[in-house]
């Protein structure tokens, strides 16, 4: 059976897709949709939903557009959650994979390493962290990738150890290939299915650790995200419910689609592995 | 004899954690921009210039760095947690201060989200590709999706504002002056929507895990056997397969307590209670790194004195890790 075929008989993960499609071209498209931006005050503050036309949000505290906030948060949660995966496979594909492979010392001391950083509450080390390198788009996105790396390297190095048992890689040492040829050429393409899987429930946990760190007040003071929109919104809850209510939708929203997509691209890539959870 | 060996060597490992972290946090301080002595006094170019000096002088920052690194370890190692100068006393009578509220709101949701959580997730492998089945794991998909704070918030809306059932602020009530049995209501009271919304997240990821390994376990050849036997379903799930779904969650979930006192500083922000995460989020504010590095340093002690006890649990319950080990 096809890739999509084996994605698409799951109908959660449809939905996700669907859902995620969504997002992305609302994110692309905000500029188009509100050329002002986020920020300008177009009408008095706390107004509800649906009493003035062209406000189908209503406004905040300072009179800005819920719904441009909105589709302008999307990009952010996007890009942040896009960014930080990367960088944190770009520390843990290498260290796990080095780890797995050479063994040894370098894999006790690349654990330790590992477990360190699994050890410290993550959310904590995420706030200090953007606290200590001032808020901005890098330092949020930084420590993400930060913290989000253990899993990965363990995950790697767990794939790394069982595929370099097989026969073909004993095949390839024979034929006199390299280590590192062995570990890129011959290895690693055969670890792609389950860290794909993981990136993609990565990017939901880090669109949730960034609106977290956005809601405490470590946002980029420069730019809208869903987290500040609730965040400024708190002290309000009681008289404009609105205001906290739709930004958390959309994250909500957002990251159940990355979710969805991720079990779906499970059952994709691991058929053996899904039918183990689901008989 | 076993077990004292095992924790003796947990102990070793959580004090190399620990000095380990006190390093990291010396190099957060110096990696901060701006001068590390006006960092530590937490008004970065509003502190007078005596105070600076002084600063200086105890953290030793006008010798080499080694020494510095020393200063700093020797300090986290004697309690010392330095001095909010902010809030006008020692970060760790803060810390110590408000760490009752905080074990009382991490404890209460831990032990609802993991009892709920395997609860429903028996539930649900009990009645596996049904209605009830896909109903219980898209709620989980869904609370697994919702930011903690949000949750926070909208339980507020619903429960506290709308229908005000429970009180949404606070870890008693201001002025009532209660004692004795009265207070404790007052303060459960207070805590019923801080440790359900801490907690939901983490009921969702106990559900599916609890779900994930019943599932497992069911294939197991002694099931078969139990089976075989003639055994009633209900027999086989509680005594067979329940009593070995369990050690994998168990452990998982003692592992993510960690995140559990991150989530914490979102929760106590929500609903204004007493603990060391609303002290981070008041110092994030007031720019006081002392006390951020404190609650940073004491939340990871947390955790790690969290994970020996599990592990001790653990062994209690599982003869075979006893014997194996």
């Amino acid at each position: 059976m096809s890739f999509w075929k084996r994605f698409a008989r799951n109908r959660g993960a449809v939905l996700g897709l669907v859902l995620l499609l969504a997002v992305i071209v609302i994110a692309l498209i905000a500029p188009m949709l509100y050329p002002r931006g986020p920020w300008p005050m177009v009408q008095r503050p706390f107004l509800a939903p649906y009493t003035v036309d062209g406000l189908p949000l209503g406004t905040d505290t300072l009179g800005r557009n819920v719904a441009a906030g909105l589709v302008y948060g999307a990009q952010v949660s996007l890009l942040v959650g896009l960014i930080s995966t990367v960088m944190a496979l770009l520390i843990g594909v290498p260290l796990g994979a080095a780890a797995g492979f050479y063994g040894g010392w370098l894999d006790e001391g690349a654990m330790r390493f590992t477990e360190f950083f699994q050890t410290i509450p993550n959310f904590a080390l995420a706030i200090v962290l953007v606290a200590i390198l001032e808020p901005s788009l890098t330092s949020i996105t930084l420590s993400i990738a930060i913290v989000s790396w253990p899993p990965v390297a363990r995950l790697v190095r767990a794939e790394v150890m069982s595929v370099s048992k097989r026969e073909y890689v004993d095949a390839a040492r024979l034929a006199g290939l390299s280590n590192l040829r062995i570990l890129v050429g011959q290895v690693l393409p055969n670890t792609v299915s389950p860290i794909i899987v993981m990136a993609s429930l990565m990017v939901a946990t880090a669109i949730l650790l960034e609106s977290s760190l956005s809601f405490l007040g470590l946002g980029d003071p420069n730019i809208m995200s869903w987290g500040y929109q609730i965040g400024a919104a708190r002290t309000v809850i009681r008289s404009a419910w609105w205001l906290s209510f739709f930004p958390g939708l959309a994250i909500v929203l957002t990251v159940l689609a990355l979710n969805l997509i991720g079990e779906g691209l499970n059952d994709a890539l691991n058929p053996h592995l899904s039918r183990k959870g689901r008989t | 004899m076993n077990i004292a060996g095992a924790v003796l060597g947990r102990l070793i490992k959580a004090v190399l954690t620990l000095l380990a972290i006190a390093v990291l946090n010396f190099f957060l301080i110096h990696a901060a921009p701006g001068d590390p002595a006006a960092v530590l006094a937490g008004e970065a170019g509003a502190a007078d210039e005596q105070m600076i000096a002084d600063l200086r002088a105890q953290f030793g920052l006008d010798q080499p760095f080694y020494i510095q690194l020393w200063t700093y370890v020797r300090n986290v190692l004697t309690l010392d947690l330095g001095y909010s100068f902010r809030q006008g006393a020692p970060v760790l009578e803060l810390i110590l201060d408000r760490l009752p509220a905080t074990l009382i709101l991490t404890m209460s949701a831990f032990g609802i989200s993991l009892t709920c959580g395997i609860m429903l997730g028996v539930a649900a492998s009990a009645r596996v590709g049904k209605l009830a089945d896909s109903l219980l794991t898209g709620f989980a998909l869904i609370f697994y999706a919702t930011p903690l704070y949000w949750a926070a918030l909208m339980a507020v809306l619903v429960f506290s504002v709308q229908l005000g059932w429970l009180p949404g602020f606070g870890y008693e009530t201001v002025g009532a002056d209660y004692s004795g049995f009265q207070r404790v209501g007052d303060i459960l009271a207070h805590l019923v929507l801080p440790a359900l919304t801490l907690g939901l997240f983490f009921m969702a990821v106990y559900m599916r895990m609890t779900r994930a390994s019943m599932l497992e376990v069911a294939q197991q050849d002694f099931v078969k056997t139990a089976r075989a036997k003639g055994l009633s379903p209900a027999v086989i799930r509680r005594r067979h397969i329940l009593r070995n779904a369990l050690l994998p969650v168990v452990t998982l979930a003692g592992l993510q307590a960690g995140q559990l006192i991150g989530g914490a500083v979102l929760t106590e922000t929500v609903f204004a209670w007493p603990g060391i995460g609303r002290l981070m989020f008041e110092s994030l504010a007031a720019r006081d790194y002392n006390t951020i590095l404190g609650v940073f340093l004491v939340s990871a002690a947390m955790v790690i004195l969290f994970n020996i006890v599990t592990d001790i649990v653990y062994r209690l319950i599982d003869p075979r890790i006893r014997h194996s080990a």
